[in-house]
């Protein structure tokens, strides 16, 4: 039985997760419209971009999908593109652990499947601050998740009464979004000297080898030399 | 990836690897340690993916490298670089990057 204290306080951490939820949707309405958008110009239904979007739920793990599946890529490179576009979850979900120690473990099955850089941004930061129930994760991240899929079938189902998205500047959500979390991640100089890496290898190895393997390659071998550069413990 | 049925194999393939990447470390670390040389690794790859992403997406524009100011993706994220920078805020980098792409479409 859990006691009146109990409940109010998950109410409470219910309300105060929809709350910080709110630039986080802010963010996802243009990403995620301007994902519909691509998606649909790429021939996916608003059905087919919603069904993306509840089961992947990785805003660019599915434009880079839906960019490999214009370009006719294999499954299994969108699958391994997947996998290492979305490796950084790892980190966040681990940053996370010691956090959801309280939490019940079938909670944390269901909590951890909202895992994005946003929700991870804002909720870490939360955390940080004092212990918080899994109502505030549930309300924190589910929100979040419903405005992604919705606003990503608003944008495939809408997007074709646009005449010219690119004289909008929808071509530049993308990039936006990458330079944006690519700033959260910039500490020190070292992530700097590894991001720039990174970037000149992802376009060298474009004009070396067939395929969409630039950017994975690239990440790995500038994440390699990361390490040795490394001395922190 | 054409029919319907590979579609969506294809997406709940994508689901489930994402969702391994969540629920793994948070179900799991709090017992066990991964090594130390990769903890390392792990933490130079958000930073090395979204970089090439970013540098894939800019300076590859209308299907080849365009170094120059004719190239509004590049224009826009050099001046969105300092907004991105100083909020952190990705809806703010998103609409003024887009903000300005419409502006230079609209003047070039």
């Amino acid at each position: 039985m859990k006691t009146v204290m109990q409940q109010s306080k998950e109410k409470n951490d219910l309300i105060f997760g929809i709350k910080r939820a709110i630039p986080i949707v802010f963010g996802y309405i243009p990403v995620g419209f301007a994902m519909g958008v691509t998606a649909s110009n790429t021939g996916l239904t608003p059905f087919e971009t919603g069904l993306m979007s509840v089961f992947v739920y990785a805003g660019s793990a599915q434009f880079v999908a839906i960019d490999m599946i214009r370009s006719n890529a294999s499954f299994i490179a969108i699958i391994i593109t997947t996998f290492l576009v979305n490796l950084r979850h790892l980190l966040f979900s681990a940053s996370l652990a010691p956090h959801f120690q309280h939490i019940k473990q079938k909670l944390i099955f269901i909590i951890s499947f909202f895992i994005t850089d946003e929700s991870f941004a804002v909720s870490i930061t939360d955390a940080e601050q004092g212990s918080l129930s899994h109502s505030y994760y549930l309300g924190l991240y589910i929100t979040a998740y419903l405005s992604w899929i919705l606003s990503t079938v608003i944008g495939a189902a809408f997007g074709n009464l646009i005449p010219d998205t690119k004289a909008l500047g929808f071509d530049f959500a993308l990039p936006g979004m990458f330079l944006a979390l690519l700033c959260m991640q910039l500490k020190n100089i070292k992530f700097i000297f590894v991001s720039l890496i990174s970037g000149l290898l992802s376009i060298i190895l474009i004009y070396l080898m067939p395929g969409n393997w630039n950017v994975i390659l690239a990440a790995v071998i500038a994440a390699v030399i990361g390490v040795f550069i490394d001395d922190e413990d | 990836m054409r029919t319907s049925l590979s579609y969506l194999y294809l997406v709940l393939t994508m689901g489930f690897v994402t969702y391994l990447l969540r629920m793994l470390p948070a179900t799991l670390l709090s017992k066990k340690k991964i090594p130390k040389l990769f903890v390392k690794f792990l933490k130079f790859i958000p930073a090395a993916v979204l970089s090439a992403l970013l540098f894939q997406g800019v300076f590859i524009y209308g299907g080849r490298l365009n170094i120059s100011f004719y190239n509004p993706l590049l224009v826009a994220s050099i001046i969105a670089f300092p907004i991105a920078y100083k909020t952190k805020n990705m809806f703010a980098t998103v609409l003024a990057g887009m903000g300005i792409v419409m502006l230079f479409n609209y003047i070039i």
